[in-house]
């Protein structure tokens, strides 16, 4: 098993990923600069971390689709190889093309920054066994509010590709709404690829992966991936 | 050859950025201002050479300068009295 981490300019949360996936979970994993035109043989897992790639110039991930790792992304992805978008790596999919819709500014323009809980709303290689669970997780955006138009929502909900929606808290904050920035179906993270072996979402399961950080929640959706990657 | 590409919000997306700059408005006590929607103008330079400018500002906008998803955009082709052409 094998596992990259690609680094936009602007990416903040390659660390983050690098980290989680080396010393909590286990896997052999390294950075891949965004200039390097061919990830390294054998990779399984492509993580595109948080941040601000490309300064969010004129939309949040617009410009990382053009960067050269990116064509070699999309062959990884067509031989069902696992990719994850997480928060700015989820708007770079959905930029790409690689998922459908978008990912607009928050309904009430903050930037939020805490906890969320989201269900598992699908089987998949991250969610293995893990669907209708409730998980904590964190968030740190301003643009999550998720966006398509009536036909592609109807048809992922059709074909279950809604892997994370927002869900109340388990323990209730009144102050806090259960959906952060008013996504459509309360959506947080989406499945898409050949094989369902792309999945994107807004929250930080590499923030959630040891007790230290307050929680393990996020560390499940990568020891799912582990075992997809070691059953191919 | 000038060029200026104007994308906007489509009317059935929510933009709570002009929302927010609306209510600003009201709270200068300027009234009147029933909706403010926020977009964006990219001013182009072209090479003189290209015959077919609005066709390539379409695809400009269609690929890139727009997100298709949620954006609109118009384009239009300014001489050198700053008068729209195109």
């Amino acid at each position: 098993m094998r596992a990259v981490v690609i680094q936009f300019p602007g990416s903040n949360a390659d660390f983050d990923a690098l980290h989680t996936l080396r010393d909590v979970v286990g896997v052999q994993t390294s950075y891949v600069f965004h200039k390097t035109p061919t990830l390294p043989a054998g990779t399984d897992l492509v993580v595109l971390p948080g941040g601000f790639s490309y300064g969010d110039y004129l939309r949040c991930g617009a410009i990382a689709r053009f960067a050269p790792v990116m064509a070699d992304v999309r062959r990884h992805v067509e031989r069902g190889g696992l990719l994850l978008g997480i928060c700015n790596g989820f708007q770079i999919l959905t930029e790409a093309g690689l998922l459908p819709g978008a990912l607009s500014r928050n309904a009430h323009l903050r930037f939020e920054c805490r906890d969320v809980f989201v269900r598992v709303d699908a089987d998949g290689p991250f969610t293995q066994e893990l669907r209708g669970r409730v998980l904590r997780l964190p968030i740190a955006h301003a643009e999550g509010r998720y966006q398509a138009d009536e036909a592609t929502l109807q048809s992922l909900e059709a074909k279950s590709l809604v892997a994370f929606r927002y869900v109340p808290a388990t323990t209730p904050d009144p102050r806090a709404p259960a959906n952060p920035n008013g996504s459509l179906h309360d959506i947080a993270g989406l499945y898409g690829g050949p094989r369902r072996n792309v999945l994107g979402l807004m929250p930080h399961p590499e923030r959630m992966a040891e007790p230290l950080l307050g929680g393990t929640d996020g560390r499940l959706l990568f020891h799912s991936a582990v075992r997809a990657a070691l059953a191919r | 050859m000038r060029a200026r590409v104007t994308v906007t919000l489509k009317r059935e997306v929510l933009d709570p950025q002009g929302e927010a700059i609306r209510r600003g408005l009201d709270a200068l006590g300027l009234q009147g201002v029933r909706e403010v929607r926020v977009g964006k103008v990219i001013e182009v330079e072209l090479d003189d050479a290209v015959t077919d400018a609005p066709r390539l500002l379409r695809e400009a906008a269609d690929k890139l300068l727009a997100n298709p998803v949620m954006e609109d955009f118009a384009v239009e082709i300014i001489d050198s009295a700053g008068k729209t052409v195109a």
